[in-house]
């Protein structure tokens, strides 16, 4: 696939543009915040003599002229530093060091759960009657209007609590991860599963499938071989949506079920103002949506052949 | 509440009225509920009853009462207030800031537009709730920021829609005609460039309503938005989940209310769209 390859550097670039001005939008959080920022370091209620507050203020390299302290913030990015903490004192990496994994293994978990989802329904329902059709579309706009971490709240409450089924909270093995995946999946998969049967029922239609069952094709063969392949273009558009719905999500899933993760310290990082943990793991979301986005653009041609000769790429 | 949804699919796709009018008439009643809440419930949402606490549905308390004896159906009525005030300012906030980027975008020139573009670029890159929840570490926790907070993240989506749109007419042949007539370019854009706007814009902003309100009620769930001891859907939902195990529906009427809120925004928006795409002709 010489042509694709050919696109990768200025997806790149696009990529990298994209970053720069997350970096720049963090930058700018961090010095809007209202109030001095060596009074967030120190916490609530403490006195510093001036020396201390003069102390803090290199630590941080807050003496420096706006310029430079924003040059040093991207040349520090660009080298994997993500600064540092207020209420930690630690490096942001350090902080968030430990939490991706949990996070990572919910949004996986998740994301397989919804695309099973949003398949199996979608393929059970394409092409059925009406009631049957009814009932799918009304379920999956059941899933995209009920919130997820009610959703969440709902489940522990009859699942965990009242008929013991699933384990509360906590962070203990595949039992664990279950409830908290499929509120997370939920809404994910009513959007795909609509998506996705849309998809399906429109390319069945097309004169391939004519073709197809003229040739003796059975309703399996279409769909496995020809019609599913077309309802994953869709799907691999929205997996940049997919991974913010995701790292949203997770926010509340975690709170919620009282899971490690970066979603909790997210959370604390909000609640105390520590700005350097929230703005890097804003950039980090940034940096997940432009690498997911990239290898979707790389993805296209392996699911739709039409796509590899054309020198342009498919718009998004 | 699935027989509802049930209804409300199937009406939203043969077009029949019955799942918007069942949408709109949820939605009057809420309207009800944030003007004058006093017309559908009689109990105080603040007074506390700690004899009365924890006490299930039924009764006096058909949505049953809370751990200071408070009656959770008063609280969900009056909740409306401050949760709608945040959902639809924010989405209002949204439409507005979207109107203003994206019709500048459109008609201010090519270095404008590329400009507007790129910053939009890089705000979508980023979740609606994490660029709130940044918005939320800046100016700070409350209702009204929670507002502007998520007004603000949903901007990006609204101006793209504003910018393409005004586009295409701005390149349509009676725009020209016009700016041969020597139509001012102000002009232009309220008289040509609104109405050809305004009606994406309504669907986008109705089904946009139910994300808003779930990121509203999310916030305050998570302790930013609006401060106890006031009734809103988020914040008695975060009261609620620290009696999950004995009384489930402190945590369930709030959620419910949220739930018919969202289901009734999307039926509408969706129906709204339904008859825009019809009208153009369009299966």
């Amino acid at each position: 696939m010489p042509e694709t390859l050919r696109l990768v550097p200025r997806r790149l670039a696009a990529g990298v543009l994209v970053l720069w001005g997350a970096a720049t939008l963090a930058f700018l959080a961090l010095h809007l915040v209202p109030g001095d920022v060596v009074d967030t370091v120190l916490g609530p209620g403490t006195a510093a003599t001036p020396a201390l507050r003069e102390q803090i203020r290199l630590d941080y390299g807050l003496g420096d002229p706006l310029a430079v302290q924003y040059l040093r913030q991207l040349a520090d990015l660009a080298h994997g530093d993500l600064g540092r903490s207020y209420q930690l004192g630690l490096p942001v990496s350090q902080v968030l060091e430990g939490q991706v994994a949990p996070t990572v293994e919910l949004a996986l978990t998740a994301t397989a759960l919804a695309l099973l989802i949003a398949f199996a329904a979608a393929v059970l329902t394409a092409g059925r009657g009406r009631v049957v059709r009814s009932l799918a579309s009304g379920l999956e706009l059941l899933a995209v209007s009920v919130p997820s971490y009610w959703l969440g709240i709902l489940g522990l409450t009859f699942l965990s609590y009242r008929f013991g089924l699933l384990p509360a909270a906590g962070d203990s093995g595949p039992a664990a991860l279950l409830l908290p995946a499929l509120t997370l999946a939920l809404p994910i998969g009513g959007v795909l599963a609509r998506v996705v049967r849309q998809e399906l029922d429109e390319a069945s239609g097309r004169p391939f499938a004519l073709t197809v069952r003229a040739r003796g094709g059975t309703e399996r063969t279409l769909l496995l071989r020809h019609t599913l392949r077309h309802a994953a273009l869709p799907v691999a558009t929205l997996s940049g949506w997919i991974v913010g719905s995701l790292l949203g999500g997770a926010v509340l899933t975690e709170t919620v079920f009282a899971r490690p993760g970066l979603g909790r310290v997210l959370v604390t990082a909000v609640t105390s103002k520590d700005v350097p943990v929230v703005t890097a793991l804003v950039l980090l979301s940034a940096a997940a949506f432009v690498v997911v986005n990239l290898l979707v653009d790389l993805a296209y041609p392996v699911i739709d052949p039409r796509l590899r000769g054309a020198g342009t790429g498919v718009a998004v | 509440m699935s027989a509802l949804a049930q209804v409300a699919g199937r009406g939203a796709r043969l077009g029949m009225p019955v799942a918007p009018a069942l949408a709109a008439l949820v939605l009057a009643l809420w309207a009800v509920a944030v003007a004058a809440p006093g017309l559908l419930v009689a109990a105080d949402p603040d007074a506390t009853d700690v004899v009365a606490a924890l006490r299930p549905p039924g009764g006096a308390h058909p949505f049953g009462t809370d751990e200071l004896g408070r009656d959770v159906l008063s609280r969900v009525v009056h909740g409306a207030r401050l949760s709608l005030t945040i959902g639809f300012g924010a989405t209002a906030l949204g439409v507005a800031g979207g109107l203003l980027l994206g019709l500048l975008a459109a008609s201010g020139g090519r270095r404008l537009d590329q400009l507007v573009m790129r910053v939009q670029d890089v705000l979508l890159a980023f979740p609606e709730l994490l660029l709130a929840l940044l918005v939320v570490t800046v100016v700070g926790s409350g209702t009204g920021n929670v507002l502007v907070a998520i007004g603000v993240a949903a901007v990006p989506t609204y101006a793209r829609l504003v910018r393409g749109q005004a586009l295409t007419v701005i390149r349509s042949g009676y725009v020209e005609a016009a700016a041969a007539l020597g139509v001012r370019r102000p002009l232009v854009v309220v008289r040509h460039v609104l109405p050809n706007v305004a009606g994406p814009l309504l669907v986008l902003a109705t089904i946009g309503t139910g994300t808003t309100v779930i990121s509203g009620s999310a916030l305050s769930f998570l302790g930013l938005g609006a401060a106890p001891p006031a009734a809103e859907w988020g914040a008695m939902l975060s009261d609620g989940r620290e009696f999950l195990a004995t009384a489930w529906w402190t945590a369930t009427f709030p959620g419910l209310a949220i739930v018919s809120v969202v289901l009734s925004v999307t039926v509408l928006g969706r129906h709204l769209q339904g008859r825009s795409t019809r009208g153009e002709g369009r299966p």
